[in-house]
């Protein structure tokens, strides 16, 4: 089959050809479309579970306790039993909540999610889509998940969720601003919105070092804005517990409050993702300039676990945040995006133009 | 901040923009089952009534058909968190009542406990204080520390949290042998320990931000709405008991009442971490020279004050404690009123909090630390 | 000032109430009609400036119902208990002293809540524990079959 750990490509199109052989075009466009759709749901479940048990891991370091461990060895099966339980819940709804909305709600943000993940490149050849508007679209698709939010505070019929969709709502859209506008820095350096570009012309240097002071404002604030697009950390009013209780799925039961818990989660990793690929280099090992015997160290590692660990390392920071800060105010976290992040990151796309035309760069 | 109106809410009354909100009786941020009807427009509070009695037990009206040890015992469930200082609160009104002058070793021990319970009784507040903004990791750490006050009060009467430890005439067992040295050993333990609560919460700038300017109480409204403790104390009202009508061994050892003109919650707060300080100090002062004697006086078995009205005043972890006993000279008293704390300091929500957003409502809540079963008795 | 000197400048000030020193504090006892001149008299006067009402109860005695005021003066350090007594057992009325002291509103009601005793021109005076259908459990003469076990 080609498995080529450093190269996915050729597997890929092996696996292409060998479905051709066997099917017709269309039918092979349907299997691969399948093959594809089942591994990501895969992996979104392995992984959301992976983050869901590491996050209380992480937390429970932080407060000097163990955290999970009882249910496997080191509480490893502990997320599968808590799924497991929420699977079993009894679907409770309101009775006078809008029935459609109310169970759309949480299949709209999973979308969001599953789009949003579509285009991220996970190591050399294992990229699903490769638009050349790909950071264009990454943003543009993960605003579609505030509907989702908006919509279930809304049809819960319960002025707990509504304040708490609203004020989310508020901060998303906000922080939108501040997160394309991080990454069209990056954009500006790259001179490409094709993720697979942007990755591979990190070969000699991580964007974090080429843009230098520009760089890494860009990547400050794209993880601030980050953490507050994923409702997470300092800025999780939206789903505030003592304040409003839950926010906008208070009324959300079992699976489908499952399906919001996953979301967030995944757009957690999204952020990371999304992180890495544009400022750390993607699956690109670290590579030092010219630093020939380096270079040719780091390129043992293959790129996959590159990628992971990168991405890893940003969710450690931004699972750092938020075990350790108190909660922002509704009007705090909009006073620190309007007033304070986007002329920053206004003069910081000045900076980086003058960077790139005068070749200041690495 | 808009100036409240006490407006009456009924339905023809409610303007149309302006929505309730219950933050009913369960609800994490309430401290107990508290019920607060909070009339909001978009996210500013406009009014808030509080609604009060979901755990009211008729402790006063029990305690007249109680004898005056069983009193004291009733006195632990109120405001649990200070509970040694409501213990001593009785014992001191029956020992005045009866003029009976207690030893030197009983005050000592006495005060010692006291601050030990302020201490562990801040420290839950700081606690959850952080958990109420946000800042979850703050609860184990005040509770880890907690532990250690605790289970030195359990070496010493048994039970951790409802002391139960003052009778009339003294305390009920003498200290534990170990009790001085694990006292010492705390001090110093905490005293490295405090300046972790600052780096996590008083320094921190988010902190700040959502305690500053937040909360507002003049001194004027301290004293005609009776806000004591640190909660007054934060608009400059002077009122420590220990200071100005000292009892037990407050006399003999030097601290400071602190004072914070600013009436803010961060004021309310930073005062609570300071009394954290000089409740060590004390400590400190009385842990080495605990005389020696009896640690009670022989009482008679039935306990009878004279006709008359007693009152007793201590400074407890929330503010001004009082115990008034009507007496007609039987052995049950004819009436009982405990002058709880949080009953007034509840009552100037209205004014701290309206004109502020929900967010801050629940930070003031936190500041003024209100224990509930304090307010329904 | 000491019980002695407040006792004399009470004595001089208010001419129709019993002015004694008790076990503890000074108190002062007026009638029921001069309740609310009193409370302004007292929280006003620079000498006296009791603004500090610390403590608010309500007492029944067989014959009357009598409320107890325990004020404190943050500027002088002094202390008075003012006292006031209803003839009325049955449906006991006092003035209210929560525009002098505004801590009084709660305390009021919890005393109309527990006690029965109503104050005229209070703002809000609504019973704060219990329903409205409740008797008011602290009096004497309170019956409950079910919850109270006479011994």
């Amino acid at each position: 089959m080609g498995f080529n750990i450093y190269d996915f490509s050729g597997m890929t199109h092996n696996m292409h050809l060998w479905f051709l052989e066997r099917m017709s075009p269309t039918a092979t466009t349907i299997v691969e479309w399948t093959v594809i759709g089942v591994s990501y749901m895969l992996f979104v479940a392995l992984f959301g579970l992976f983050l869901v048990y590491a996050e209380r891991k992480v937390c429970a370091a932080f407060q000097q306790r163990l955290g999970p461990m009882r249910v496997g060895l080191w509480g490893l099966l502990q997320t599968i039993a808590d799924f497991i339980k929420l699977l079993m819940k009894e679907l409770i709804m309101p009775k006078s909540a809008d029935k459609f909305l109310y169970n759309l709600a949480p299949f709209i943000v999973m979308i969001a999610t599953f789009l949003a993940m579509a285009v991220l490149p996970f190591a050399k050849g294992l990229q699903t889509l490769d638009f050349d508007i790909g950071i264009f679209y990454v943003t543009a698709v993960s605003s579609v998940g505030v509907i989702g939010i908006l919509l279930a505070g809304w049809s819960s019929n319960n002025k707990y969720s509504l304040i708490g969709a609203m004020r989310s709502g508020a901060q998303i859209l906000s922080y939108e601003l501040s997160v394309s506008l991080s990454l069209v820095t990056i954009i500006i350096l790259a001179g490409s919105m094709q993720l697979s570009v942007v990755v591979e012309s990190q070969r000699d240097w991580w964007f974090l070092f080429k843009g230098h002071i520009s760089s890494v404002i860009a990547f400050v604030i794209f993880l601030i804005a980050g953490t507050a697009e994923t409702n997470r950390g300092p800025f999780d009013l939206a789903e505030a517990e003592s304040e409003l209780t839950a926010g906008f799925h208070t009324e959300y039961s079992g699976i489908k409050f499952a399906f919001f818990f996953l979301a967030e989660y995944i757009n957690m990793f999204i952020v990371a993702a999304m992180a890495t690929t544009v400022f750390l280099g993607g699956w690109m090992p670290l590579h030092f300039g010219q630093l020939e015997s380096f270079n040719h160290v780091m390129d043992f590692i293959p790129p996959l676990v590159w990628f992971f660990m990168k991405v890893c390392g940003v969710i450690f920071l931004i699972m750092w945040f938020k075990w350790t800060f108190p909660r922002l105010r509704v009007d705090q976290i909009l006073t620190l995006e309007w007033k304070y992040l986007l002329p920053i990151n206004l003069v910081n796309i000045l900076l980086m133009c003058l960077v790139v035309l005068t070749k200041f760069h690495l | 901040m808009s100036e409240t109106k006490e407006i009456i809410i009924s339905s023809d009354k409610i303007h149309t923009d302006q929505y309730l909100v219950n933050m009913g009786p369960q609800h994490p941020s309430t401290h107990g089952v508290l019920r607060l009807l909070v009339r909001l427009e978009g996210e500013i509070v406009h009014h808030i009534q509080p609604h009060v009695g979901y755990i009211h037990s008729g402790i006063e009206k029990m305690c007249e058909s109680l004898s005056y040890p069983q009193v004291i015992h009733l006195t632990d469930r109120m405001d649990y968190l200070s509970a040694h200082m409501n213990n001593e609160a009785v014992c001191l009104c029956v020992e005045n009542a009866l003029q009976v002058e207690v030893p030197d070793r009983v005050k000592y021990i006495r005060t010692i406990m006291d601050e030990l319970t302020r201490l562990a009784s801040h420290q839950l507040w700081w606690c959850v204080m952080g958990m109420d903004l946000g800042a979850l990791t703050t609860f184990f750490y005040g509770l880890r520390d907690r532990e250690h006050i605790l289970d030195i009060f359990e070496e010493t009467c048994g039970a951790r949290m409802t002391l139960n430890y003052s009778v009339p005439g003294g305390v009920m067992f003498d200290i534990h042998p170990n009790f001085q040295k694990r006292v010492k050993e705390f001090i110093t333990e905490f005293r490295k320990k405090l300046p972790e609560y600052d780096e996590l919460l008083t320094g921190n700038v988010i902190f700040q931000e959502r305690t500053n300017d937040i909360g507002y109480l003049s001194l004027e409204d301290a004293i005609a709405w009776g806000v004591t403790g640190p909660s007054g104390r934060g608009s400059g009202f002077s009122c420590d008991v220990r200071k100005h009508n000292p009892y037990s061994a407050y006399p003999l050892v030097q601290f400071e009442e602190k004072l914070d003109t600013k009436g803010d919650s961060f004021a309310r707060y930073r005062l609570r971490i300071e009394e954290m300080h000089e409740s060590l100090h004390i400590i400190e002062q009385l842990i080495d020279n605990i005389p020696e004697g009896d640690y009670a006086v022989k009482m008679k078995g039935v306990v009878k004050l004279p006709e008359g009205e007693f009152y007793q005043r201590v400074e407890s972890a929330r503010g001004e404690f009082g115990v008034y006993i009507v007496s007609d000279g039987k052995k049950n008293p004819y009436r009982v009123k405990f002058r709880s704390p949080g009953f007034s300091n509840l009552f100037a929500l209205n004014k701290m909090a309206a004109g502020h957003k929900i967010a801050d409502l629940v930070a003031i809540m936190s500041t003024l630390d209100l224990v509930i079963p304090d307010i329904d008795r | 000032m000491t019980n002695e000197e407040l006792q004399a400048c009470l004595t001089g000030e208010f001419t129709n109430a019993e002015v004694k020193i008790g076990k503890q504090y000074v108190e002062i006892l007026v009638n029921a009609e001069e309740l609310h001149d009193a409370a302004i008299k007292l929280s006003t006067e620079p000498l006296l400036s009791f603004d500090y009402l610390f403590c608010l109860t309500g007492v029944d005695y067989p014959e009357k119902m009598q409320m107890v005021y325990h004020l404190e003066s943050t500027k002088h350090r002094h202390t008075v208990v003012l006292k006031v007594n209803t003839a009325d057992r049955v449906d006991p009325v006092v003035d209210t002293v929560s525009d002098v002291w505004q801590t009084a509103k709660y305390h009021e009601r919890e005393v109309y809540d527990l006690l029965g005793v109503k104050f005229n021109k209070h703002t809000d005076l609504r019973r704060l524990f219990l329903d409205d259908s409740w008797g008011f459990p602290l009096r004497k003469d309170y019956k409950d079959e079910v919850r109270i076990v006479e011994r």
